[in-house]
């Protein structure tokens, strides 16, 4: 384990607030997209579709 | 116009199609996701293993590792939003309005993030988490316009009406940024000045320097994925709500 000096406590604070912060981010993201996706999927599956996506 | 101006504008106009865009970029996203936990992988081993404490901060200096990057993000995330903006209001591009809603609250995180590490930063090297100075007042107030532009998205149903107006409060916030940039140097701070990007080169060593430019890459590379991610979640959210609409006029 390596000597983060008397000053640890911050260093470990700001590394974890980092994290937990970019990790909740990326869940966001990925939760919103999946949602949306469902939604689009439920959409198309009652045969709704664009104008442009017509044959 | 010429024959090449036309077909110029065409690929263009194709590209930047917001369902076309979203094809184009699909395929790039593991491939980003891939390079950026590289760039972690090998920053966060050079910030904690393959780098020296600072002469007069000594071991806090790792904390810079994290705090610049939030820092710069905090602001380019603001310019591409600003940029965005002028999409959305000169040539009312549908692709402007999503990347300007996908990356705010982006913005808004690792604005949170750079005053939360910088606080914890500033507290054994200044001795105070907080002062009321130019550069940590006017990133709290670029943190407060973040949420004023999340919460704008929000109020309004009609998204195209809610990017002109979004549009304009961007731009008008925008003015925020060179505050930021050069608060440091128009009032007496707390705040260092510049010491990385500055007209006469970086005054760190190469071995801090290293492990910040990694870790600054990793970041930037990691808010290209989640903005690109986001973009076709809003393209997709856009759709459905189209189709809703299609939908809800057929009953009506």
């Amino acid at each position: 384990m390596m000597d983060l000096g008397p000053h640890a406590i911050f260093i470990i604070w700001a590394y974890v607030g980092v994290v937990v912060a970019v990790f909740a981010l990326i869940c966001a993201v990925r939760i919103d997209a999946r949602r949306v996706a469902r939604r689009l999927a439920a959409l198309e599956a009652q045969g709704l579709r664009r104008r442009s996506d017509a044959p | 116009m010429s024959i090449d101006s036309k077909s110029r504008q065409g690929w263009f106009s194709r590209i930047a199609h917001p369902g076309q865009f979203a094809a184009w970029t699909q395929p790039l996203l593991w491939p980003l996701v891939g390079i950026t936990t590289v760039l972690f992988g090998v920053g966060l081993y050079f910030a904690f293993f393959n780098s020296p404490q600072d002469y007069q901060m000594g071991e806090t200096v790792r904390i810079m590792y994290v705090h610049v990057p939030n820092a710069w993000l905090s602001q380019f995330v603001y310019v591409i939003m600003a940029v965005s903006a002028l999409g959305t209001l000169v040539w009312r591009h549908p692709l402007a309005d999503v990347s300007m809603k996908a990356a705010a609250p982006l913005g808004a995180v690792f604005t949170a993030l750079a005053l939360y590490t910088g606080a914890l930063w500033g507290r054994p090297t200044w001795g105070t988490f907080w002062e009321w100075d130019g550069r940590m007042t006017s990133t709290l107030v670029l943190l407060l316009i973040y949420l004023g532009i999340i919460a704008l998205w929000r109020a309004f149903d009609d998204q195209l009406r809610a990017a002109r107006v979004i549009a304009v409060f961007t731009l008008v916030g925008a003015v925020n940024i060179p505050i930021i940039k050069f608060s440091v140097d128009w009032w007496s701070t707390l705040h260092q000045p510049a010491s990385v990007f500055r007209a006469g080169g970086p005054t760190m060593p190469p071995s801090i320097l290293i492990p910040l430019f990694l870790m600054f890459f990793a970041f930037t590379f990691l808010f290209l994925v989640l903005h690109l991610k986001a973009m076709h979640t809003e393209i997709r959210r856009r759709r459905a709500m189209g189709l809703e609409r299609r939908a809800a006029g057929a009953l009506a």
